[in-house]
């Protein structure tokens, strides 16, 4: 695993979706508990670099080493 | 080789900004920056009024939430009382030039030894966006439904350049975070005023282009591709008045 998500904190601004290099990030149907789709990180394309990190307004994600 | 990032702790809480808003990005900086310079346990906010007050649900460090666009005023005080804290202030536009431009430009005058962090989105966006000096030409608000006519309201006002070239501040900037690389060019601008301020310099302030998404009626990323394309050349992204007395 190399990025945590907290999906509770995601407002589906899509932010991390537009900047991820990999197109490794996408949206799943179910909402969170604020009403919205929460991102989801595709563990085989994933390359760990941070741009989610970087982008996201909302503190969603954390890189692991 | 991924290399480990995580929110800083005195920031990692759930904050009630609208989806795409550029400020969690832009506060998440400045906890970066202050947690890289030890000072991130040393620090008081002075927060202005608007979506900036926002931060006092989600930062966990001293803070006061200031008269509206009074902030440079408050910060002051901080300061001489607590030379030793790190003081910011953190506004928006509407606070800190259209309603506090005094406060803002007698801080500068003074060269207090203050940070000043001003998020401009070009509207008063907490109250459904009304039109702020930062409003561009032509720029439809809810006090201005037919776009800002500036023969009768004025121009935009570029604050960073008008004080870096009337007063001798420490460090003027304007940054942006409408891509990866600007949110990491940004970072080094916060990086430098908050330097400048360790270093008694004195004032340092920071500009940041910030996306309202809501009030501008476009999708967060349209939004990030108006600031990139439209704002940038009324509001140039750069350093306006470099530290004179780096190492």
């Amino acid at each position: 695993m190399k990025v945590n998500v907290n999906e509770s904190r995601c407002k589906e601004c899509g932010l991390c979706i537009a900047h991820c290099p990999k197109e490794a990030i996408y949206l799943r149907s179910e909402v969170n508990s604020k009403g919205y789709r929460t991102v989801v990180v595709r563990e085989d394309k994933c390359i760990g670099c941070g741009m989610c990190y970087l982008t996201c307004p909302d503190g969603v994600y954390q890189i692991l080493a | 080789m991924a290399v480990e990032r995580k929110v800083p702790s005195i920031i990692d809480n759930p904050m009630n900004f609208c989806p795409g808003c550029g400020h969690g990005i832009i506060i998440r900086l400045i906890c970066e920056c202050l947690e890289e310079l030890g000072q991130d346990q040393n620090v008081i906010f002075a927060i202005g009024v608007g979506c900036s007050s926002n931060l006092g649900g989600g930062l966990v460090t001293d803070r006061l939430h200031c008269a509206h666009g009074r902030a440079g005023a408050v910060a002051t005080g901080m300061k001489r009382v607590n030379p030793d804290n790190m003081v910011i202030t953190y506004q928006g536009d509407g606070d800190a030039y259209s309603i506090g431009i005094a406060e803002s430009f007698n801080a500068a005058y003074r060269n207090e030894n203050i940070t000043v962090i001003t998020v401009n989105n070009t509207n008063f966006g907490m109250t459904g966006g009304q039109m702020s000096w930062t409003t561009m030409e032509g720029q439809k608000t809810t006090t201005s439904p037919h776009g800002r006519d500036c023969a009768v309201t004025g121009y935009p006002i570029r604050f960073p350049e008008l004080v870096a070239n009337e007063f001798r501040v420490a460090y003027a900037a304007r940054g942006s975070v409408s891509s990866p690389a600007r949110i990491n060019a940004l970072k080094g601008y916060i990086k430098n005023a908050l330097e400048a301020q360790i270093n008694k310099e004195g004032y340092s302030i920071v500009e940041v282009l910030s996306p309202c998404a809501v009030n501008w009626g476009m999708t967060p990323e349209e939004a990030m591709t108006h600031i990139e394309e439209d704002l940038t050349q009324y509001f140039p992204i750069g350093v306006f008045q470099d530290r004179r007395n780096q190492e």
